[in-house]
């Protein structure tokens, strides 16, 4: 049967263009992959080849022509055997080709694609439902820092699934950097605990192509500014490839390491890198402040089927707290918890901030104020409603982070205490978060640029017109 | 030197009876020399057709419209992945970056789920979220299909730490692009390899063009079977435009990888007929040096003349071959224009799997 030959498209955006000229003539033979014509744009000359294979039957647009559109019948190829009235009969009975795709009418296909529930969904608002509220935990505890909660943590997930390994920089021999996989090494050998090069770029990848094969790898950044260097497999291969595979290709893999300001180290290496993190779907982000939040969000994490990153904080490594020795105990990702409950105002803080934002509760109780302290514990999902259950409660809020105010953590809450508890709020949002400068180096100046407890409380006066 | 210079088979080809010098070494024209049953050519015959008649349709219905942004065609390269994948067992595993159609249909992925991937239609493996460079087949062992260059070379060498730790006997074909042997990832990862010996076949699919650049404008190093010596990785140059040099590279570099010997680097020396993508003016080449390729070296010409030459085929069976291919790829274009844009309520799926 007789094919039309129709004007293409050379780029996405084409939708006219010149008939240069004819390289085949009518009568003439033509290959599979034979240049037949030359198109010009506007932005570039391009050949036209042949698809299929047969005799040029017909002419149908003159070289020369201007403004041919894309998809107009140009010419009608011949099989063999066929003589040219089929190429006529092709040529007079040619409807103007409809493209079939709504992909071809970008405009046309707007309204479409965007669907009711997605227009209702709060800017990116929890995609999971959120878990069930954490049941209060009643067993038995044991002091230990957040460095021994998290090796814990690594040991019993280890111990519990064979999926699971430790990589990344000195985490074996050496025992960590900051000593977090003490012992680690000796307990289960070089196969599950690999000591890698310095290669962040690769070695997350290797870890998310390892993920992708079914592995549970738990990939250690000596601290998250290094993971600058693997940003694009964290975020275009870990946190993409679900969606990009229609659900196909899951990737069960934690990435964690100290992130945030340590001390006196400089801007290179003190950084908050939540909300970068926060920022991407298809990632989970949790940031642990006390021993039972390291182990019971470091094994959720683990135990999670999507890559999750666990921000640690180098200061908190040493400080000591209550810790469930139950080896079930596992908090659920997307749950704050409340830490001091309060009436006058309330506090939202993640990680090291948690600690500040309760010296700054005892300060504003000094003076009269009861503030109540949400620890975030996880950034994405941002547990939204507890959030907004405090502050209809207390009609005030003040947000606390490390990070840098632009686009930061309390920006993110600031937009969702005005999109769900406008009507509550008896001040504007206050937002403390560290200071819009890379980190000093002098001891007077990195104090003067994180949140200190004295200009939280007085965020949280000001809120309360005091 | 002594590990790298396009070394001899060392018993990893049984089938061949002779040492090997792969860039040299002339491809056998006589029967007694192929080592590769009447079977086994016709299977990569029609492979190779269907990857070129594929990625002429496809080429065709971009044209049209049906398939939109970037679409990067395979047409020329089809030995190189037909040939390497003739060593492969249903264990290993395979990686690509963006020129991925034609590696998709070599993995035995149906033509009608990648072509409708490509028109974003719910039929395609991705249910049309991904598009040309994004798919995957868990079922195929065809882990994508991604669109950043140089990104394949350490996820491929995670696949191959994944076939290390479960002793699962697997290996990786871990596919890249001239251009992508300039990104630094790739040393890192063949660092990595070798240290803790992971079975991957490295494959760097030489086009002689990264994009627009030539290998010589971009590369210190053009030889790029050597890039892995500074790590102790033997490299193999091989002329992908043959199918029975690629096929005896393919066997010669899995055996090495089930040897537990760890990676190995193969460049295939290749060309593409098309642009990079579809929107390629293609200035920085010559007309005359596509069609001297396509006249001299094209895979599927070659691989004809070889079964007619050696009687293990005649003119009316690669006819009937060409009919079926034809067919299927009429089927596939079909299936992928009838098939249903994604329903809306797919925008919000495939985000997080649910715990």
């Amino acid at each position: 049967m007789a094919i039309q030959v129709l004007m293409p498209a050379l780029s996405p955006t084409m939708t006219e263009g010149k008939l240069a000229k004819w390289l085949k003539q009518e009568g003439d033979s033509v290959e599979s992959g034979d240049v037949i014509a030359e198109i010009e744009t506007d932005k570039a000359t391009m050949e036209l080849e042949a698809a299929d294979e047969g005799v040029l039957g017909k002419i149908l647009v003159q070289a020369g022509t201007e403004g041919v559109s894309v998809n107009a019948p140009i010419a009608v190829l011949l099989e063999d055997g066929e003589d040219s009235s089929a190429a006529d009969a092709v040529a007079a009975s040619a409807p103007q080709p409809q493209p079939a795709s709504q992909a071809a009418q970008p405009e046309a296909a707007a309204p479409e694609a965007r669907a009711p529930e997605a227009a209702a969904q709060p800017a990116a608002g929890p995609v999971a439902v959120p878990p069930p509220p954490e049941e209060e935990y009643t067993g038995t505890t044991v002091t230990m820092t957040v460095r021994e909660a998290l090796r814990d943590a690594m040991a019993e997930e280890i111990q519990r699934d064979e999926a699971v390994f430790l990589m990344g920089e000195e985490v074996a021999e050496y025992e960590g950097a900051y000593k977090v996989s003490q012992g680690l090494l000796a307990q289960f050998g070089p196969e599950r605990v690999v000591d890698t090069p310095i290669s962040e770029h690769a070695f997350a990848g290797i870890g998310v192509g390892a993920a992708f094969h079914g592995l549970k790898p738990i990939v250690e950044f000596m601290t998250f500014n290094f993971a600058m260097q693997a940003m694009d497999q964290l975020i275009n291969s870990a946190a993409k490839t679900l969606y990009m595979s229609g659900g196909q290709m899951g990737c069960p893999i934690v990435f964690r390491g100290p992130n945030g300001a340590a001390a006196r180290v400089a801007a290179q290496h003190s950084q908050d890198f939540a909300p970068w993190y926060a920022h991407v779907p298809g990632l989970k982000v949790v940031a642990p402040y006390s021993g039972a939040d390291a182990k019971g969000l470091l094994k959720a994490a683990i135990r999670d089927p999507n890559p999750v990153f666990v921000l640690e904080n180098e200061i908190l490594y040493g400080q000591s707290f209550e810790v469930p020795d139950d080896p079930d105990f596992v908090l659920p990702i997307g749950r704050a918890r409340i830490e001091r409950a309060g009436i006058d105002v309330t506090i939202t803080a993640y990680s090291r901030m948690v600690g500040v934002a309760l010296e700054a509760a005892n300060l504003l109780a000094e003076e009269g104020i009861d503030a109540e302290v949400i620890n975030l514990r996880s950034l994405r999902p941002l547990d939204t409603d507890a959030i907004v259950a405090s502050v209809k409660k207390t009609n005030r809020i003040v947000t606390v982070e490390e990070c840098w105010p632009t686009c930061g953590i309390g920006s993110e809450i600031a937009a969702r205490v005005m999109e769900h508890a406008f009507d509550w709020l008896d001040a504007p949002v206050a937002r403390v978060s560290g200071e819009d400068v890379p980190m000093p180096y002098a001891a007077n100046l990195e104090r003067l640029t994180l949140p200190q407890p004295e200009k939280v409380a007085a965020a949280a006066k000001s809120v309360c017109y005091k | 030197m002594a590990t790298i210079s396009k070394r001899s088979a060392r018993g990893a080809a049984e089938r061949s009876a002779s040492p090997r010098k792969t860039s040299t070494r002339k491809r056998p024209t006589a029967a007694s020399k192929i080592p590769y049953t009447a079977e086994e050519l016709l299977r990569d015959y029609r492979q190779m057709l269907l990857i070129r008649r594929f990625e002429e349709k496809a080429g065709q219905l971009y044209g049209m419209g049906l398939i939109g942004g970037f679409c990067h065609l395979y047409i020329g390269q089809e030995a190189v992945v037909v040939g390497l994948q003739a060593s492969a067992s249903d264990k290993d595993t395979l990686i690509t970056s963006y020129r991925d159609h034609g590696h998709m249909l070599a993995c035995g992925m149906d033509p009608r789920g990648v072509m409708a991937e490509l028109t974003g239609r719910v039929g395609g493996y991705s249910k049309g979220k991904g598009g040309s460079m994004h798919m995957f087949s868990r079922e195929a062992n065809f882990f994508g299909g991604h669109g950043i260059v140089g990104a394949t070379v350490p996820l491929g060498t995670g696949l191959a730490f994944s076939h290390r730790y479960n002793e699962d006997g697997g290996v990786c074909y871990c596919y890249f692009g001239d251009g992508a042997a300039n990104q630094g990832q790739v040393y890192e990862s063949f660092n990595m390899a070798n240290l803790w010996k992971l079975p991957v076949v490295y494959v760097v699919e030489n086009n002689m063009y990264g994009m627009g650049t030539s290998l010589a404008r971009a590369s210190a190093q053009t030889e790029l079977y050597k890039r892995g010596e500074s790590f102790g990785i033997p490299g193999l140059q091989v002329n992908g435009m043959d199918i029975l040099e690629t096929r005896h590279a393919g066997a010669e570099a899995a055996a090495h990888c089930r040897a537990g010997k760890g990676p190995i680097l193969v460049e295939m020396k290749t060309y593409r007929y098309r642009g990079h993508s579809m929107s390629d003016p293609a200035k920085y080449r010559t007309k005359e040096e596509v069609s001297k390729m396509r006249k001299e070296s094209d895979p599927i010409d070659s691989l004809r003349k070889v079964l007619v030459d050696n009687k293990m085929a005649d003119e009316a069976a690669l006819k009937e071959i060409d009919r079926e291919v034809k067919a299927i790829i009429t089927e596939a274009a079909d299936f992928a224009q009838q098939s249903p844009e994604p329903d809306p309520s797919e925008l919000y799926t495939d985000i997080l799997v649910e715990a």
